[in-house]
C-alpha cells in the first residue's frame, strides 16, 4: 500500500489525531499526535490490511526550530520522534512522525506493541530527554546512569566541567 | 632393589630411603617440564602453527624460562582471603598428587613402597586433591572461584565411582591389589597384557577381551574427568569462570596447581597402563635377556613404562584440543546415567565368567 | 521441610573473556538456573552521532568503519548507499560490482570470527585458529586493495577510493577454491560434533513471531525459519543480478530457532557468499570508479532511511539533511543493539553455561551496540 492510502485509512479511523501527510521531504511521512501514537500503532499492527509487525527504527530528533537566547540555549521549538514501520507479510513501509514541545516533551510509549522499541526509546530519552509515558523502565542506556549533565544530542548541549571528580573535556 | 643398592652403598637406612623418595620426584618434575612444552607443541601443530621455538634449541628450554618467571612474581593475597586455607590449598593438592607415586612401580627394580594394597593407596591419595581444590575455591573469597571449586569436587567425587568399579573388575580377575604383582603377571610379550585378556591360555582369556576393551574406555574417560581435562574441564572453564578455583593465585602457588595437574595426568596414565597394558613390561622381550646383561632389564622396563605413560598423556592432550566442553549437568548425566550402569554390568559379567 | 534458597546476583562484569567486548551482564540466578538477565551497555559509547553532525558527509565515512569493526566494509557501504539515495545519483556498474565483492568477502571474514569465537566459548579451541588462518587470506586481499586490514575508508559517497589492484581478481579467484574445502573441514570438526550439538541444540529457542516483534534481523532471524534478507527483499547495489540462496534454519538438530540453527545459518551463508563472489568476478565490467564522486556533497532538504544486510543483521542509516554540507542528524540502527534486547527472553530457565552459548549465537559486536 502506498503512504497516501495508509494516510487515508488512518484519517478515517482516528480523525484529528492524524495531523498531516508530508511528501516534500524525499521520504513521505505521516505526522500524528504524540499522545495518541500508541493507539495508532496498535491499529497499524493489528489491522489485516496494514499488518505492520516490525518497527525498524525509532529515532529522536532535535528540530532546532526555536530561538536561541543569550546563553545559547534554544527556547521554544519542538523535539520529534520518527517511527519507521515495516510489514514483513505485506511488504510495505510507512513513516510516522510526532512532534512535542521542547519544554515538556512527552510521547506515548509503543513498547507494549513492539518490544524492539524498548531500548530505542531509552536511547531517545538518554540523548534528547523525551519522556515516554508508560515505558516500563525508562532510564539512561548509553550514558552512565547518574549523568547529570543534560541530554547530549540536543543542539544546545554543553559538556559539563566535571563528572564524579573527573574532568570531562581534556 | 634400588633401596638395597643404596643401602649397600651408604650403609644407612635413612639416607637410602631419602634417595628412594627423591628419585620419583626428580622423574615427575622432569616429566612436567617436558609435558608442558609437549602440550604447547602438540596443540600448535594441531592448530596449524608452530609453538615455542625460540628458547633453547627448538624451544626446549621454554618451560625453564616460564618457571623462572613464575618464581620471581609477586605473591598477591586477596584482602579477605582465609589465610591458612589459602596457603595450604596448593600444598595439599600437590601432596595428594605426589603421594600416589609412592606405590607405582616404575620398573621391577624400583617401587617407592612395596605395599600390598598399592592400588587403594593410589586411588585414596588422588582423592585428597579434591579437599585441596575446595579449600582453594573457598578461601579465595570470590563467587566465581567458589562455583568452580564446588563443580570440581562434585565432578571428582562422582567419577571416582566408575574408576573404582573398573579397578574392582581387574582385582577380581587378577586376585591381588599389589601393583608390582599385577605388572609381573603380565610378563612376556603383549598377548599376556590384560587388554588382550590376561596371562595364560584359556577360554576365559578370549571371552574377556570385549569387556576389557569397554573397561579400558570407561576408566580412561573417568580418569580424564578426575584430572579436570577437557571435555570435563568445567572447573577451569575459561569462558564462564575466568579460571575457576585458581583465579586468584599468582606466582609459585599457581605453579603448584599447574604442576599437580600434569602430575595427576601422569599418575592416571600410569594406572591405566599398569592395569591394562602391562605396566613396565615390554611387548617384545628384553634386549638385556638376549644379550645376557641382566642389569639392562630394569632400565629397559623404565623406558617402556615411560613410553606407555607418555603415549596416554599425549592422547589426553589430543582430546583436549579437539573436543568442546561438556556442560555441568551433561557431565553429571554422563557419569551417573551412562558410565556407572555400564561399569556395573561389566563387573557382574566378569565376576560370572571368573567364577565359572 | 523445604530448604530456603535465595536469588543470587552474579555479575559478568565488563572485563570477561567471553562477553565479546565490554558488556556487563547482571544475572539473577537461583542455584544454577537463570531467572533474569539484564545487559548494561554504554561502555564503548564514542558519540558517533554527535560527531557526524560536526563533519561533512564524506568525512563521516572513517567514523562509520569503527562502529562494527569486524564488518567495516558493510558499514561504509550502507552509509554510501544512503547518501547516494539522498543526492539521487547513480554510481557506475564497476563500482557496484566492486562494492558487492568487498561486502561478500567481509561477510565471510565476519562469520569466520563469529564461528571461531563461538567455538572457544563452547570450549573447543582449535576451530578458532583454523577460522583465523582463513580470515588472514581475506585481510591480505583487503590490504592489497586499500592498504588497511581492518578499518578501510574505502567505499566513498559516489564510488570507491581506489580501483582494484591488478592482481586482485586473480588472487580472489584462487581464494575461493582454497576456501570451500575449509568449510567442509569446519563442519567435520565442529558442526557435527556430538558435544557441540548437546551444548547448543534446544538452547535459546527463538520463535519467529517473537523475533519479528523484537526487531531481530540477520542470521538470528533466519535461524528461526523466516526467509528475510534485505539483499532479496529490498535489493540495493546490483544484488538482483546475482543468483544465490537464502539459508534458513530448519531445526535439523533440535528445535527450530535454537542456537545450533543460528550457527548453522552462518556456516551456510559463507558458502552462498562464495557463489556471489564467483559470479561477480566473472562478469565485472571496466570503468572509472571515481567518476561519480561529487566534489561537494550537499543534498536537498529532507530525510531518508536506507538499510543493507550486514553480516550481523539489518544495518540502517536514518539521515536528515538540512541543505548544508553537514548532516543534520544521522541515526544508525545497529543490528547488534536491537538483537541484544532479546537476551533476557532467551535465557529464562537455562543454566549459566547456556548464557554464554546464547550470547555467542546472537553474535554481537559492542562497537555497534554502543556506537
Amino acid at each position: 500500500m502506498k503512504t497516501e492510502e495508509i494516510f487515508q485509512n488512518l484519517k478515517d479511523k482516528f480523525g484529528d489525531s492524524v495531523i498531516e501527510l508530508n511528501t516534500s521531504m524525499i521520504e513521505p511521512y505521516i505526522l500524528v499526535n504524540p499522545l495518541e501514537v500508541d493507539k495508532i500503532s496498535l491499529y497499524l499492527r493489528d489491522n489485516e490490511l496494514l499488518q505492520f509487525n516490525n518497527l525498524m527504527v525509532l529515532s529522536g530528533v532535535d528540530d532546532a526550530n526555536g530561538k536561541k537566547n543569550a546563553d545559547d540555549i534554544i527556547e521554544g521549538g519542538t523535539l520529534s520522534v520518527y517511527y519507521h514501520l515495516e510489514s514483513t507479510i505485506l511488504n510495505h513501509i510507512v513513516v510516522l512522525k510526532v512532534s512535542t514541545p521542547r519544554e515538556n516533551p512527552e510521547v506515548a510509549s509503543v513498547e507494549p506493541i513492539w518490544k524492539s522499541s524498548d531500548w530505542h526509546e531509552r536511547e531517545a530519552y538518554d540523548m534528547f530527554g523525551i519522556i515516554f509515558l508508560n515505558h516500563p523502565d525508562l532510564r539512561r542506556i548509553l550514558m552512565p546512569y547518574d549523568w547529570e549533565g543534560g541530554y547530549p544530542l540536543r543542539k544546545d548541549y554543553k559538556s559539563p566541567e566535571f563528572y564524579q571528580g573527573m574532568k570531562v573535556n581534556y | 632393589m634400588i633401596y638395597n643398592y643404596f643401602f649397600n652403598l651408604t650403609g644407612s637406612e635413612i639416607a637410602s630411603a631419602f634417595i628412594c623418595c627423591i628419585l620419583p620426584l626428580v622423574y615427575v618434575l622432569t616429566y612436567v617440564l617436558y609435558a608442558v612444552y609437549g602440550e604447547r607443541k602438540v596443540s600448535a601443530f594441531m592448530q596449524d602453527r608452530i609453538g615455542p621455538n625460540r628458547c633453547g634449541y627448538r624451544g626446549l628450554l621454554q618451560t625453564v624460562a616460564d618457571l623462572l618467571k613464575m618464581l620471581q612474581k609477586e605473591d598477591i593475597v586477596p584482602r579477605n582471603a582465609d589465610k591458612p586455607f589459602w596457603v595450604m590449598a596448593p600444598i595439599i593438592v600437590f601432596t595428594g598428587c605426589f603421594t600416589a607415586f609412592a606405590c607405582i612401580p616404575f620398573s621391577s627394580a624400583f617401587v617407592g613402597s612395596a605395599f600390598s594394597l598399592g592400588i587403594l593407596i593410589v586411588m585414596a591419595a588422588s582423592s585428597i586433591s579434591a579437599v585441596g581444590l575446595l579449600m582453594a575455591g573457598w578461601s579465595s573469597n570470590n563467587k566465581y572461584s567458589l562455583i568452580g571449586s564446588l563443580r570440581s569436587v562434585a565432578q571428582i567425587v562422582s567419577y571416582e565411582i566408575p574408576t573404582f568399579l573398573v579397578v574392582l573388575v581387574m582385582i577380581i580377575i587378577l586376585g591381588t591389589l599389589d601393583l608390582t604383582v599385577i605388572s609381573e603377571k603380565q610378563t612376556a610379550y603383549f598377548w599376556n597384557w590384560m587388554i588382550l585378556g590376561g596371562p595364560g591360555l584359556s577360554w576365559q582369556k578370549f571371552v574377556y577381551i570385549p569387556f576389557m576393551v569397554s573397561s579400558f574406555i570407561i576408566i580412561y574417560i573417568s580418569t580424564l574427568a578426575e584430572v579436570n581435562r577437557t571435555p570435563f574441564d568445567i572447573p577451569e572453564a575459561e569462558a564462564e569462570l575466568v579460571a575457576g578455583y585458581h583465579t586468584e593465585y599468582t606466582g609459585m602457588k599457581f605453579g603448584m596447581f599447574f604442576l599437580s595437574e600434569y602430575g595427576n595426568m601422569f599418575a592416571v596414565s600410569a594406572i591405566v597402563s599398569i592395569l591394562f597394558f602391562g605396566g613396565y613390561q615390554s611387548p617384545f622381550g628384553y634386549l638385556g635377556n638376549s644379550l645376557n646383561l641382566p642389569w639392562l632389564v630394569p632400565i629397559e622396563q623404565l623406558v617402556w613404562f615411560s613410553i606407555k605413560c607418555i603415549f596416554f598423556v599425549f592422547v589426553q592432550m589430543w582430546l583436549r584440543w579437539t573436543l568442546p566442553r561438556l556442560r555441568v549437568d551433561q557431565l553429571m548425566a554422563t557419569c551417573w546415567k551412562y558410565l556407572i550402569p555400564i561399569a556395573f554390568v561389566n563387573l557382574i559379567i566378569i565376576g560370572l565368567i571368573t567364577v565359572l | 521441610m523445604a530448604v530456603k534458597t535465595e536469588e543470587m546476583v552474579l555479575n559478568m562484569g565488563p572485563h570477561h573473556p567471553s562477553t565479546h567486548g565490554v558488556l556487563r551482564l547482571e544475572l539473577n540466578i537461583e542455584g544454577e538456573l537463570i531467572m533474569k538477565v539484564t545487559p548494561h551497555i554504554g561502555y564503548l559509547h564514542r558519540c558517533f552521532e554527535k560527531h557526524a553532525e560536526a563533519m561533512t558527509y564524506p568525512q563521516v565515512v572513517p567514523y562509520t568503519d569503527r562502529m562494527d569493526y569486524l564488518a567495516a566494509m558493510g558499514n561504509e557501504f550502507g552509509y554510501a548507499v544512503a547518501v547516494e539515495k539522498l543526492l539521487g545519483i547513480e554510481v557506475p556498474e564497476r563500482v557496484n560490482y566492486i562494492r558487492v565483492i568487498m561486502a561478500e568477502l567481509q561477510r565471510i571474514a565476519s562469520h569466520l570470527v563469529a564461528i571461531g569465537t563461538y567455538a572457544v566459548d563452547i570450549g573447543a579451541f582449535t576451530p578458532l585458529l583454523f577460522c583465523f588462518r582463513d580470515r588472514e587470506m581475506i585481510l591480505s586481499l583487503f590490504e592489497m586493495t586499500c592498504g588497511a586490514r581492518m578499518l578501510y575508508n574505502y567505499i566513498w559517497v559516489g564510488g570507491v577510493s581506489h580501483d582494484l589492484h591488478p592482481d586482485f581478481i586473480r588472487k580472489t579467484q584462487e581464494f575461493i577454491p582454497y576456501f570451500r574445502p575449509k568449510i567442509k573441514e569446519l563442519n567435520d570438526l565442529l558442526t557435527g560434533n556430538q558435544i557441540f550439538i548437546e551444548r547448543t541444540a534446544n538452547v535459546g529457542i527463538l520463535p519467529a513471531e517473537t523475533a519479528i516483534n523484537y526487531g531481530i534481523s540477520g542470521p538470528s532471524l533466519r535461524g528461526s525459519g523466516l526467509k528475510w534478507d534485505i539483499r532479496k527483499n529490498d535489493p540495493y547495489a546490483n544484488y538482483n543480478k546475482f543468483d544465490f540462496d537464502i539459508p534458513v534454519g530448519k531445526g535439523l538438530m533440535g528445535t527450530l530457532g535454537d542456537s545450533w540453527d543460528r550457527y548453522y545459518v552462518r556456516v551456510l551463508e559463507m558458502e552462498e557468499s562464495c557463489k556471489i563472489i564467483e559470479q561477480a568476478l566473472a562478469s565485472i565490467p571496466e570503468g572509472d570508479v571515481t567518476s561519480a564522486i561529487p566534489k561537494r556533497v550537499k543534498p536537498p532538504v529532507g530525510q531518508l532511511y536506507s538499510r543493507i544486510e550486514n553480516p550481523r543483521g539489518e544495518l540502517g542509516y536514518f539521515i536528515i539533511s538540512n541543505g548544508t554540507t553537514s548532516p543534520f542528524r544521522v541515526k544508525v540502527k545497529g543490528p547488534s543493539f536491537v538483537n541484544l534486547e532479546v537476551l533476557n527472553e532467551l535465557c529464562k530457565g537455562h543454566l549459566i553455561a547456556d548464557v554464554i552459548a546464547i550470547l555467542g549465537s546472537i553474535d554481537i559486536v559492542l562497537g555497534e551496540v554502543d556506537r
